[in-house]
Formats: C-alpha cells, sequence, structure tokens
C-alpha cells in the first residue's frame, strides 16, 4: 500500500451509540479516522460513516441539534464515499415507525419498520435481532464494485437491530438477509452511499473486509 | 431451530488474571484475559463476556485498561460487568471499547437506571445480569454480588419488570450450577426464556457440548455463556505463562490438573458438535471455518 494514512475518515458523533468500534476498524485496516461533529472537518474529510446505535428519533433530534443534519445531506451530494451503519442507515430513510413516525434524512426512499412480534406460523419472534446472520446476494445483483465484492454468498455478519430498512427501489438493495421468516434488506448501495444494518466492526474477520474493501473504493476515487 | 444460536465466553477478571471459582467463590487464577480472549476471538466466539468478579465489593469496575486492549484488536461484540453503578460508570466502560454492558447490583437497587441507560445508549446495549439460587420451596430468587447478597426478589417477575424497563437482553445465570460443570438449569433458563420476548443467555454450568446443546433446546436459550470448558481446553493445549507476581491461588495452574466434572473443548468443536445437531450457527460445514 502506498500511504493510506492520507485518507481522513470524519465518524460521526452526535451522541448516540458506540463510535470507538468503528474508529477502531477504520485504524485496523490503515484508515486515519476522527470522531466529530464539526460540519468544516466533515466536509473537509475524504469519506464519512455515520454509525449509530439507540432510537431513530431521539437520533434525529441530535443531528438536528448539532447542526449536522445539512452538512451530511451535503456531504453525500458531493459524491464521495459515505458509510451508514446500523442506525446510520436507518436514518438514510425518508422516515421510520420507531414510536411514533420520524423523518429520516431521505437519501434513500422508503421506510424503517418494525419486526413482527409473531412467524408467519405464530410462533414468538424475540426482538431485538441480536447475533450472527447470514447476507445474500440478491437475484441478478453482484457485490463486484461494493464494498462486500471480496465476501462469499452467505457470509456471516454480526446484527443487533429491532427496525429494518423497506427501501421503495429494490435496485439499491445489495443484501438480503433472513430472520425469522423475514427476508429483510440488509444492505443497501446506493451510488455513493453505501449502508448496512449489520456492524461490519464486529463482524470479525469477514467485516474489516468490508472496512478494507471500501477503504480501496476510496482511495481508487481520490487517486 | 430457525435462529443462529451464539456461544459466548464469559471471562471472570479479579484484578489483572482471569480466574474461576465454583458457585462464583474458591477462585483459582487461570491467567492472562486478553491472551484467552484472543484465542476465544480467532477459534470461532460469537462475542465476549468481561466480569470483574470483586468490582462489586469495591464498588468499582477496575477493567478499563483490558477492555480498550481487547476492543482494538477483536473485533466481536463484548459485553462489560462488574461494578456499574452510575450511568458516568457505563459512559466509562463503553468508552473504554465496550459495546454492552451488563448491569445486575446497581439495576435491583434502583431498576430506574435500566430504563435510563436504555434510553442513553440504546436497549440493546443494556443486558441485565440475573444470578438466581434455588430456595427449598422450588422458587428461584436474585441475588447479588456473585450471588452472595440475598435480595428476596423472585426472578420470574424481576425479569418481566427488566423486559419492561428496557433491557436489549437477559442474562441468567444459575448460581447454584455455576462452575461445577453438571449442566445448566434447565428449568430456570426455560421460565424465563418462554416468558420473556427479548433474547436470553443461559449462564452457568456447562461441562460438556451435550450441556449447551440441551439449554439451547430444552431452556429455549438464544445464547450459551460459556467459561471453564472452554478456559481449561486453553490451558491444557496452550502455554500459559504464569507470572511470579501473580497474586491468588495459582497452585491449580502450576500443576495443569484438569477439573474432572468437565470435558475440555474448543469453539470450534463446540460449534461443529451443535451443526451435526442440527442447530444453526455461525459455523461453515464445508471448511469447518467458525470465524469467517
Amino acid at each position: 500500500m502506498d500511504n493510506p494514512n492520507d485518507i481522513t475518515v470524519a465518524i460521526i458523533d452526535y451522541e448516540t451509540g458506540n463510535l470507538f468500534s468503528v474508529e477502531h476498524a477504520c485504524e485496523y485496516v490503515g484508515l486515519s479516522a476522527a470522531i466529530t461533529s464539526d460540519s468544516t472537518v466533515i466536509m473537509d474529510a475524504d469519506a464519512v460513516i455515520l454509525p449509530g446505535v439507540g432510537a431513530f428519533g431521539g437520533a434525529m433530534e441530535n443531528l438536528k441539534r448539532l447542526d449536522l443534519e445539512f452538512p451530511l445531506k451535503d456531504f453525500i451530494a458531493t459524491g464521495k464515499p459515505f458509510m451508514g451503519v446500523c442506525l446510520g442507515l436507518q436514518l438514510l430513510f425518508s422516515e421510520s415507525e420507531e414510536f411514533g413516525r420520524h423523518k429520516g434524512l431521505g437519501i434513500i426512499e422508503g421506510a424503517v419498520v418494525r419486526f413482527p412480534a409473531q412467524t408467519a406460523v405464530g410462533g414468538p419472534v424475540k426482538v431485538p435481532h441480536i447475533g450472527w446472520n447470514r447476507i445474500h446476494k440478491p437475484s441478478g445483483k453482484d457485490w463486484d464494485n461494493s464494498p462486500l465484492r471480496n465476501l462469499n454468498e452467505g457470509e456471516f455478519m454480526y446484527f443487533v437491530h429491532s427496525y429494518y430498512p423497506e427501501p421503495l427501489s429494490k435496485d439499491v438493495i445489495l443484501s438480503i438477509t433472513d430472520y425469522e421468516g423475514v427476508q429483510f434488506c440488509s444492505s443497501i448501495s446506493q451510488k455513493n452511499v453505501f449502508a448496512c444494518q449489520f456492524h461490519p466492526e464486529k463482524s470479525a474477520k469477514a467485516g474489516l473486509e468490508i472496512y478494507k474493501q471500501w477503504a480501496g473504493l476510496i482511495k481508487t476515487r481520490i487517486i | 431451530m430457525a435462529k443462529n444460536i451464539r456461544i459466548i465466553p464469559r471471562l471472570d477478571i479479579k484484578g489483572p488474571n482471569l480466574v474461576k471459582g465454583i458457585h462464583l467463590e474458591g477462585l483459582r487464577v487461570l491467567g492472562k484475559p486478553e491472551c484467552f480472549a484472543r484465542y476465544y476471538y480467532e477459534t470461532g466466539a460469537d462475542e465476549l463476556i468481561y466480569m470483574d468478579i470483586v468490582a462489586s465489593l469495591y464498588e468499582r469496575n477496575s477493567l478499563h485498561d483490558i477492555i480498550s486492549r481487547t476492543a482494538k484488536e477483536i473485533f466481536i461484540p463484548l459485553t462489560v460487568g462488574g461494578g456499574l453503578r452510575t450511568i458516568e460508570d457505563i459512559r466509562e466502560v463503553l468508552k473504554a471499547g465496550a459495546d454492552k454492558v451488563s448491569l445486575n447490583t446497581a439495576a435491583i437497587k434502583n431498576p430506574e437506571i435500566i430504563e435510563d441507560a436504555a434510553r442513553k445508549f440504546g436497549s440493546s446495549t443494556i443486558v441485565v445480569s440475573i444470578e438466581a439460587i434455588r430456595q427449598p420451596d422450588g422458587k428461584y430468587l436474585a441475588y447479588t454480588d456473585n450471588g452472595r447478597e440475598y435480595t428476596g426478589i423472585e426472578v420470574l417477575s424481576w425479569a418481566k419488570q427488566v423486559e419492561d424497563l428496557g433491557a436489549g437482553e437477559l442474562m441468567i445465570t444459575s448460581i447454584d450450577r455455576e462452575g461445577t460443570g453438571t449442566g445448566y438449569d434447565i428449568a430456570l433458563t426455560g421460565m424465563i426464556a418462554n416468558a420473556v420476548s427479548i433474547p436470553v443467555i443461559a449462564c452457568g454450568g456447562s461441562g460438556t457440548s451435550e450441556h449447551i446443546a440441551q439449554v439451547l433446546s430444552d431452556g429455549n436459550a438464544d445464547a450459551a455463556a460459556v467459561a471453564s470448558i472452554l478456559h481449561y481446553e486453553f490451558i491444557m493445549n496452550n502455554s500459559v505463562e504464569i507470572e511470579a507476581g501473580n497474586e491468588g491461588n495459582v497452585e491449580f495452574l502450576r500443576s495443569r490438573r484438569g477439573f474432572s466434572k468437565i470435558k475440555p473443548v474448543n469453539l470450534r468443536e463446540i460449534k461443529e458438535y451443535l451443526y451435526r445437531n442440527n442447530f444453526k450457527c455461525r459455523y461453515n460445514a464445508m471448511t469447518g471455518e467458525t470465524n469467517g
């Protein structure tokens, strides 16, 4: 590798969740990461990660209160690489039904909905969905130009969530996962935006491979 | 079995050492927690739990350095418990690199902390640990401080209350079985797992892979915490350095004796056993790989 430290990644600090594991994963693949809520740092970064654990409504309020809503939209509009993780994926959607209806950033058309309390045959469903689960390629889709490009079909990733995204357009769906019979969209790709419902930074070697490939994509773009 | 189950090594830590007792008492020093954690990560642990088991006595968690060293090299979820009393304590261990916290004593003394912490850090960050002892009349009561302090609280109603307060997961430990290698308390685990809709981690008693399979099927647990069988396998098959300065009971470690009740196995062997018995878990049948 040349000098991967030339690549700066802004990890958005909006007072929610654990940012440190994302920072550690970036460092592990040689990205120079800064945890920040400063819009200047964000706009100057080569790439941005929106992490997040917690509730949708509260997270959107924090983004607004910290004046981060428009810097994030502006950054995405520049076409530079952007990654959303878990709640960071959900916030990209138009709206969520978590604790009443909340508007999201509206980058991806669609809604975030809750897992049903019962399976199709009436069995109980444990929510949150916590643990390792497989990600699958939707039919006709390949992972060639995405951060998933080095993964095997059906790779295991670590999930923690009670809600999942339902994009309006199937075209943005990069992977599908099955939990208790619900086939949900577990990652998306739309132009410069890559986002995953699972936590690659908590998904051992396969997850770190996603960070590594994402770093590679940033590098290709900025050189 | 529709869901992927989890196998979670639990590391009880006292000062700088991994320790293991029976019924959470009579502790033996086993070695450096980080060495064990790295081995478990490499062999396919789904998550890790670090418990500061003397923290409650001193009312503080002292694992910050061990947590931050672990978080830099181990990329699976890490739950930290022991001595966490306040929102600020929780924030500190999360900042050190923990992904979730486990609350017991603090939650019993002040149940509102569950609600407060779930709101601040997200439900999925808050695991409530319930340590249960079966009473002569068959009832299970919750204890704190590693089974030392009687609370008189009945575990099933407490578990439901904890769920309502917004905890993301429950860890149910049978103090009676803990460290004995005689199997999990299936009745206790099943009673709670069937009554709540959040995931339940069974803890205490695993002596064989069969015990793990049993609590996941008959006890309906979503995950199994495992300690002795993994720790002893690591000690038997790897050279564990014994530092001269180690405080505590290291006689066991020097002798390299096994422990008659348990059958040491590693995580690959456990996953393979579960896979062959039709459980879904992070295991690649083609390659035998547990850490993709």
